[in-house]
């Protein structure tokens, strides 16, 4: 291990400099670095103004699509109708782009609303609601088409409209930004 | 520059004192006056002096645009309409600066076509070429982001399509752009460090550009034939024949773009961006400006997220490939009769991308955006690979001198027969 080929010239003090030198530039060259891409990043200010936002579901009727916004992020909270919620229940699952079933894209026992990020997962445009082959959702910038669970059935978007972490506070009122960690209690209650 | 000796004598003794401590004068000199010039250039040779006018025009006009914009959400649109209304000539200055984009493109693309139909990036100068390619990136980067700032609907949903490409790339492809947007969505922080940037660019461009014309001056200019200078007849000094032909051009260029400044200013621009930003509601029909149109096409054409991505990218980088699959050793398009046919079908193609990009993505436009995708593609990757070893190219010329005797192309038969012995011609 310590030896090496006797042609090697022995190491000298300069080679010991430079390789010494070196390191403790890359070290410090990164280290200059993290600021610099960590300043790119959501501040705190950003951060903070991500609190979760409470949605009163009161005024919201069957069949009416509501935008909010959380996290500067836009959100659908949509009030689906019986024929909406058949429509997205009969669907064979294995069938999708991106396999999920209503179930899992909405709160036990609160079928009727779908909570979803309001922007097309391809490139970002919102789509339009109750438009397409689907009636769930169309984006008009490169034709996605989502169904009425706002899950991706034709067009370039890879995966479904995100769920955000949201929460039932009571039957009418949803916080958008904290995920429920209550969900056995209200089962429960 | 290069290994040509400078011609240039001080004649004061103030210059000489100068030029033997910073030899600025010489060098100018040697690139810009004694310079050797192939003598049968056409005004298609005219367009890199014109994009160094438009880089200048772009940064004195952004300059003092920055002097009255405000880079922040909620006051970036008032403050362009302030400009707008306001500030004393503002709206000469933003209509200059907005359409000087649009030429600046213009000018850019005939500037690429002229190199591809004349072979102008093969050996020696492929580094020129890529150099070239690169500016051609930067110059996409700072009109994208000044695109965005006038913080109307096509400014934010066109930064939003644009930054949610970066979501395509595998695993940090969402890091990557919560990095760009500093902040969950497209917003202030983003539309700030867009301005940063969009102000940063054109001197990293200018940069480029002083390593452009360095390698053009190592390598020398391409010419109508292919046929490199071979004796000092084939050439006219840079000064005058050149300086004064790439003047009368750009004068002629700017009153074209004062056309457009004067009577149809917004004609290139959208109707929807002068509607405030607004992040609940998406234009109906969302495009690019004009110039980015055949990208946007191809990467509509592709039904999948990342090979959308990943093409669109490609029909750039393809760009920086073209030395080396273009296997003809024949320069010129014009003695390359089979190339000839395929450059103009290439030309077609990427106009016909261009107006299905500014279709809506259904039916039949995809279809043809499709085809036109792929040819896109096999025209770089398969027919010029292959052309260089089916064409028969017709005889070059001996010399550019020759064609310009023959009464051919280059217009230089009435030059002074002593300007054509004036230049030093290096090797």
């Amino acid at each position: 291990m310590a030896t090496t080929a006797t042609a090697a010239p022995p190491a000298t003090r300069r080679d010991f400099l430079l390789i010494a030198t070196g390191a403790v530039g890359a070290v410090g060259a990164a280290a200059v670095a993290w600021p610099f891409v960590a300043a790119l990043a959501p501040d705190a200010q950003t951060v903070a103004a991500g609190a979760p936002v409470e949605v009163d579901l009161g005024p919201i009727a069957a069949g009416q699509i509501v935008k909010v916004f959380w996290r500067g992020k836009l959100i659908f909270v949509r009030h689906r109708t019986d024929a909406e919620i058949k429509a997205a229940e009969d669907v064979n699952v294995a069938t999708l782009p991106d396999p999920q079933p209503d179930s899992a894209r909405v709160k036990q026992g609160h079928a009727n609303f779908l909570v979803v990020y309001g922007n097309c997962t391809h490139l970002g445009c919102v789509p339009l609601g109750n438009e397409g082959a689907f009636k769930g959702w169309f984006c008009p910038c490169h034709g996605s088409v989502f169904d009425t669970s706002g899950r991706i059935r034709q067009g370039p978007a890879p995966i479904n409209l995100p769920v955000p972490p949201y929460t039932f506070v009571s039957d009418t009122k949803i916080r958008i930004g904290e995920e429920s960690k209550t969900a056995t209690k209200t089962a429960a209650a | 520059m290069s290994q040509h000796a400078t011609t240039y004598v001080p004649k004061s003794a103030a210059a000489k004192w100068f030029e033997s401590r910073l030899p600025i004068a010489g060098l100018v000199h040697s690139s810009f006056v004694a310079f050797p010039v192939p003598r049968n250039l056409t005004y298609f040779w005219t367009f890199g002096a014109i994009l160094i006018f438009m880089l200048g025009a772009q940064i004195v006009t952004g300059v003092w645009l920055a002097m009255h914009y405000v880079p922040e959400a909620t006051r970036a649109f008032e403050s362009v309409e302030h400009i707008m209304r306001d500030v004393n000539y503002g709206w000469l200055l933003r209509y200059l600066h907005a359409n000087g984009a649009s030429m600046f493109f213009i000018a850019v693309y005939i500037h690429i076509f002229r190199g591809m139909y004349y072979g102008s990036y093969k050996a020696p100068r492929e580094i020129l070429w890529i150099l070239g390619v690169i500016i051609f990136l930067l110059m996409m980067a700072t009109a994208f982001m000044g695109y965005v700032l006038p913080w109307g609907q096509m400014s934010f949903w066109g930064a939003t399509v644009i930054t949610n490409l970066f979501s395509a790339i595998p695993l940090v492809g969402d890091t990557i752009v919560s990095l760009l947007w500093g902040g969950y969505s497209v917003g202030s922080p983003t539309l700030n460090r867009f301005f940063a940037l969009h102000y940063l660019l054109p001197f990293m461009i200018a940069g480029v550009v002083v390593l452009h014309v360095w390698a053009l001056h190592v390598v020398g200019q391409n010419n109508p034939t292919g046929v490199p200078i071979k004796s000092g007849k084939d050439a006219v000094p840079f000064t005058p024949y050149a300086t004064i032909k790439d003047l009368f051009a750009t004068i002629v260029f700017v009153m074209f773009f004062a056309w457009w400044v004067f009577f149809v200013p917004n004609y290139l621009g959208h109707a929807d961006n002068y509607i405030p930003a607004n992040p609940a509601v998406t234009p109906a029909h969302i495009v690019p400006e004009w110039y980015f149109l055949p990208f946007y096409a191809i990467l509509r054409a592709i039904p999948d997220k990342l090979g959308g991505v990943l093409a669109m990218g490609g029909a750039i980088v393809v760009l920086a490939f073209l030395p080396w699959l273009d296997t003809s050793r024949v320069r010129s398009a014009n003695y390359r009769p089979l190339y000839r046919q395929f450059f103009w079908a290439f030309c077609v193609v990427c106009v016909l991308l261009g107006w299905l990009g500014a279709k809506p993505a259904e039916g039949g436009y995809v279809i043809a955006s499709r085809i036109c995708t792929a040819w896109y593609f096999i025209h770089f990757l398969v027919v010029l690979p292959l052309l260089g070893l089916f064409e028969t190219p017709k005889p070059l010329p001996s010399s550019i001198l020759e064609t310009v005797h023959a009464g051919r192309k280059g217009g230089g038969a009435g030059l002074p027969v002593g300007a054509a012995a004036e230049p030093s011609i290096k090797g």
